[in-house]
């Protein structure tokens, strides 16, 4: 067997895995940045939090309608939208702090899911919705996908400065400009887009990993912000496209493959990363003259 | 209580001006006006109201009673160095792009930052004495370092008014005097400067006003003047605790 037949026939012979290079890549260029931004606006875990609010709604959508792209796509948005926007608005309209009105919001969506699929009694296959799909996507996702990605990045580009602004020095930005709230909340509707988008192909719970892995492995090889963003989205689309090889030529479910090898990634550079890895940091060169 | 003897128009008025926190006040009664192109220094003991008449300068903060008039300042008029910069230094983010904040005012969201506009950030960084170290992230800095880095950014903001919180802590003497050349350039330059300092000593050499402070204004005019022995005395017998009973204010 040739590198070949390793690396590329399975994209070549196969249409179900040139759709799924092509929703990789489209989520890998959304989740990517704002992988980087949530990392850098320590809000690491705001995306678990956020992949926690939209199931439920998912979850309805799905009751409602079935295996339906569009109102589990509608009712996942709505629903991470609510908790969001809620809560960036209580925390900024009170004393309350962002990861605790998070915290509030995320866990009443989810009591409240849970609490409408027991009281519906249904047995839902909820399987799609945790894990996602990424070798059946059809027309419609992919379109999706790829429409999240591009609005994601539109988006950043108007809303760049003041949310790098806003992370490093939040009263200056608050002193030249009144754009640090609504930059704030189209960030989070950003985020809540893309883990819809992202649940299609990994499920709402993988789609986190697809943002904060390649995020956390980046900044072990960069120390600035631009060559962050740009390694954070290499790295998720490579953990991707080698996801689902391995997926492909051990038949694993392609989901986690994509997750694990972004872990993988982590990991290797939790310990050889040179921006603050542990070996640099316990066997640092020998220092020098100035 | 302002004792200026120049006609210039008023930067800033101060009418029955009463900030605080939660009812109990930090500046208590606060009357009066800073004239355009003066260089002011707040003094007082700690908790006497300092950081928060600049903070309610800078609107950042409801008066409890009172107004604040900025004759036809718009906020983006105005440049605050705050206490001790709440400034992320683990942000990957260098020097010059720090630096390139201050335009803020003619970029905005959007706008590019063309030759002209390198060429103003290069000379901040040149009058701050940090050349080279443009490509630097903020992390890898020294607080003095720092401390220039966030002056540089001031210079580029190109303010009417600059509030600067206790811009001197913790800096060697070399750092304070070429931040100070800065401030003395600003005030040539007609701009209104309001900084606050602890050391009298530097105060007396380099501001002509000051305004001391402690809750209630002790003391309000010509240097000399303000930090007599005996305002400086008033000053810190100010009670710093609050009342969780005191009664409200009858003035």
């Amino acid at each position: 067997m040739s590198a070949t037949d390793i690396l590329i026939a399975p994209f070549v012979e196969f249409e179900f895995m040139q759709r799924a290079l092509v929703g990789v890549f489209a989520l890998a260029l959304g989740a990517g940045p704002v992988g980087a931004i949530l990392m850098l606006r320590r809000m690491s875990l705001t995306g678990d939090a956020m992949a926690h609010a939209i199931l439920p709604g998912a979850a309805i959508g799905f009751l409602v309608s079935g295996l339906d792209l569009f109102a589990m796509t509608f009712g996942g948005l709505a629903a991470g939208l609510l908790v969001a926007v809620g809560a960036g608005v209580v925390a900024r309209a009170t004393e309350l702090k962002e990861d605790a009105s998070l915290a509030a919001f995320y866990l009443i969506s989810l009591a409240l899911g849970v609490m409408i699929l027991s009281v519906k009694g249904s047995n839902v296959d909820l399987l799609h919705v945790l894990f996602g799909t990424v070798l059946g996507l059809d027309d419609p996702t992919l379109y999706l996908v790829a429409g999240i990605a591009t609005l994601t990045l539109l988006t950043l580009a108007l809303i760049w400065r003041p949310l790098v602004l806003e992370c490093v020095d939040p009263a200056f930005l608050s002193s030249v400009s009144r754009a640090g709230a609504p930059g704030h909340i189209a960030f989070l509707a950003l985020v809540v887009l893309n883990l819809v988008g992202g649940f299609h192909a990994l499920g709402t719970l993988l789609s986190v990993g697809l943002m904060m892995l390649p995020a956390a492995t980046a900044r072990f090889w960069v120390r600035d912000m631009t060559p962050l963003v740009v390694c954070a989205t290499a790295i998720a689309f490579v953990s991707g496209v080698v996801g689902l090889l391995i997926s492909y030529h051990l038949g694993a479910p392609s989901g986690p493959a994509i997750i694990l090898v972004a872990g993988g990634a982590y990991a290797i550079s939790v310990l050889f990363g040179p921006a603050g890895g542990i070996l640099t940091r316990h066997w640092p060169r020998r220092h020098l003259e100035a | 209580m302002s004792t200026h003897s120049s006609s210039a128009p008023a930067a800033l008025r101060f009418r029955d001006l009463t900030l605080g926190y939660e009812r109990h006040p930090a500046v208590h009664h606060l009357t009066g006006e800073i004239k355009a192109g003066a260089l002011l220094a707040i003094c007082g003991p700690n908790g006497a109201g300092k950081s928060t008449l600049l903070r309610g300068i800078m609107g950042q903060l409801r008066p409890l009673g009172g107004s604040i008039e900025r004759e036809g300042l718009d906020p983006r008029d105005i440049a605050y160095l705050p206490q001790g910069a709440q400034v992320d230094r683990s942000f990957p983010i260098t020097v010059y792009d720090m630096v390139c904040m201050g335009l803020w005012r003619t970029t905005g969201l959007f706008g590019g930052i063309g030759r002209k506009d390198k060429e103003k950030v290069r000379a901040a960084l040149a009058a701050v004495g940090l050349e080279g170290f443009e490509g630097r992230p903020i992390g890898t800095l020294s607080g003095g370092q720092m401390q220039r880095t966030l002056f540089a950014r001031l210079l580029l903001q190109d303010a009417r008014l600059i509030l600067l919180d206790e811009p001197f802590n913790a800096l060697d003497a070399k750092t304070i005097s070429d931040l100070l050349d800065l401030v003395q350039r600003w005030h040539g330059e007609q701009r209104t400067i309001l900084a606050v300092l602890h050391d009298f000593d530097l105060v007396r050499a380099h501001f002509p006003q000051t305004l001391l402070l402690a809750r209630a204004p002790v003391a309000w005019g010509a240097t000399a003047d303000a930090l007599a022995p005996e305002n400086l005395l008033k000053a810190r017998r100010m009670g710093e605790a609050w009342h969780d009973d005191a009664p409200a204010c009858a003035a």
